[in-house]
């Protein structure tokens, strides 16, 4: 971990505690009457509000969750600093296409 | 006060780092220290016993011991205090070289210090005038809230981070890092920042306050640490740090 | 061997940041499932729908009410963090960190009777 990684990943981290907030309604408020394919896509569907939203996220949290895991490998596995760094920034950049590959589902597709 | 018994089973930590717990009888005394303990096996039992202490009245920060698995500083923690059912296991801290039975190299931790810059850098000469510092200024509060560690070692041993990276300066450097950022007549802080932002450096710490938790005297590294946090991440930001 | 006692280990904002560590773990192992099956979605969401229907079951019913935990105990720790990292001191973390986990649960148990 340096000042660079530590920015992003505490300014990823400042960013995305609201969201995950709506997150968490949205699941409970989602799960009111059982989840359900029809009721997803009739909020998320020709949304840009929800496109953002979740665009912002996943964006944020792939950057996230890639530092913290390149920083739990460097602790807790064998793999040196960079080799951790190059197996995270792979976790990311999946996470990323995967992501917005859910975004574009349930916006557009 | 009556004594819950007469006699004292105290495992000791014998060889380097492949080396074993061996068990003494030590007679157990009103108001005795750990290492009353510990010098008694020596000088009664077995003197090639290696131990480190120094001044017996917890300042100069060499004789700290894991003591029933927590590091402490030996001079100032009583057997009462820690013994329960008669019973002490004293070994040598954690995270650091065993040298030989309870004394470690402290080289790594010391080494560590110098990295992270912690050596004042004057900024005046003999000829300047004497800085006036202001007590009540936010810095030297803060400066002074760090300022008593005697380099005990004992939150470097039970800091998990120091265990699990290497290359981690530890809450003690850091803390007296903090101390010299915040010391106005100090000149070495872009140096400083350099060292504590590098890989390895603050930015590593987690904030489990196990230093805090530990510390003899009862300085908060973690508080240090996390001013450092926000002193470079700031710098960062405003680009004048290279990272 | 030099018995690796518990020592500083196992004092409650140890496990706190050893929850963080490993809530944050699981949340970004269970992600790329959450997208994979959010693309079900693709063409109508027949097939998210069929998937969900699957999920129906209380044993994954059950893991999401984990999932519920996890994330929001990440949350609130991290909140616990970035506090400490970026405002002045205060005491009382032990406390704070406890809240954190307690809320979470209720959080989570909330989660699990709306859910069965
Ligand atoms: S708070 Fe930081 S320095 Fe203190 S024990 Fe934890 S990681 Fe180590
Ligand atoms: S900060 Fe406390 S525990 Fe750490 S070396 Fe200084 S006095 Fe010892
Ligand atoms: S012997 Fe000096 S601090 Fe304990």
């Amino acid at each position: 971990m340096n000042a660079r990684l530590y920015v992003w990943q505490r300014a990823t981290a400042a960013v995305m505690a609201p969201f995950v907030l709506v997150h968490i309604a949205v699941i409970f408020y989602a799960t009111r009457a059982g989840l359900s394919a029809a009721d997803i896509l009739s909020r998320t569907h020709d949304s840009i509000a929800w496109a953002i939203f979740y665009s912002v996220f996943v964006a944020a949290v792939s950057l996230h969750a890639s530092i913290g895991v390149r920083n739990v490998l460097a602790e807790w596995s064998p793999l040196g600093e960079r080799q951790a760094g190059f197996l995270a920034l792979a976790l990311g950049l999946l996470l990323a296409a995967l992501g917005f590959h859910a975004v574009f589902a349930l916006v557009v597709a | 006060m009556p004594e819950a018994s007469s006699q004292l089973a105290v495992s000791l930590w014998r060889g380097g780092e492949d080396g074993r717990y061996q068990t003494y009888g030590v007679p157990r005394r009103d108001n005795q220290t750990v290492l009353d303990v510990v010098t008694y096996v020596q000088r009664h039992i077995d003197p090639t016993l290696s131990y480190r202490f120094a001044c017996r009245v917890g300042m100069c920060g060499s004789c700290a011991m894991t003591v029933n698995g927590r590091p402490r500083w030996t001079c100032r923690t009583h057997v009462a205090k820690v013994a329960r059912s008669d019973r002490l296991e004293i070994g040598p801290l954690e995270n650091l070289p065993v040298i030989k039975d309870l004394a470690t190299d402290m080289q790594p931790f010391f080494e560590k210090w110098q990295q992270a810059k912690g050596v004042f850098a004057p900024s005046a000469t003999r000829r300047d005038a004497i800085a006036q510092i202001q007590p009540d200024s936010p810095a030297r509060i803060a400066a002074d809230a760090g300022i008593e560690c005697i380099n005990c070692g004992v939150c470097y041993a039970a800091c998990d981070t120091v265990r699990w990276n290497a290359d981690y300066l530890g809450p003690a450097a850091l803390n007296r890092a903090w101390t010299l950022f915040n010391d106005a007549r100090d000149a070495g802080n872009s140096a400083r920042m350099a060292a504590v932002a590098a890989s390895g450096g603050c930015h590593s710490c987690h904030s489990h306050q196990s230093c805090q938790e530990h510390c003899p005297l009862s300085l908060n590294p973690t508080a240090s640490i996390a001013g450092l946090k926000r002193r470079t991440a700031l710098a960062y930001l405003k680009g004048e740090l290279k990272a | 061997m030099k018995t690796r006692a518990l020592g500083p280990r196992g004092s409650t904002l140890w496990i706190a940041a050893m929850i963080h560590r490993l809530s944050g773990l699981a949340l970004a192992i269970f992600l790329p499932v959450h997208f994979f099956v959010l693309s079900l979605a693709f063409h109508g969401g027949a097939r998210l729908e069929g998937f969900l229907r699957w999920t129906d079951q209380p044993l994954v019913k059950l893991s999401e009410v984990g999932l519920v935990f996890l994330l929001t105990v990440h949350l609130l720790g991290g909140v616990r963090v970035l506090v400490i990292e970026n405002f002045d001191w205060h005491d009382g973390q032990k406390q704070l960190a406890m809240l954190a986990a307690s809320v979470s649960a209720v959080v989570a148990f909330v989660f699990l009777v709306r859910v069965f």
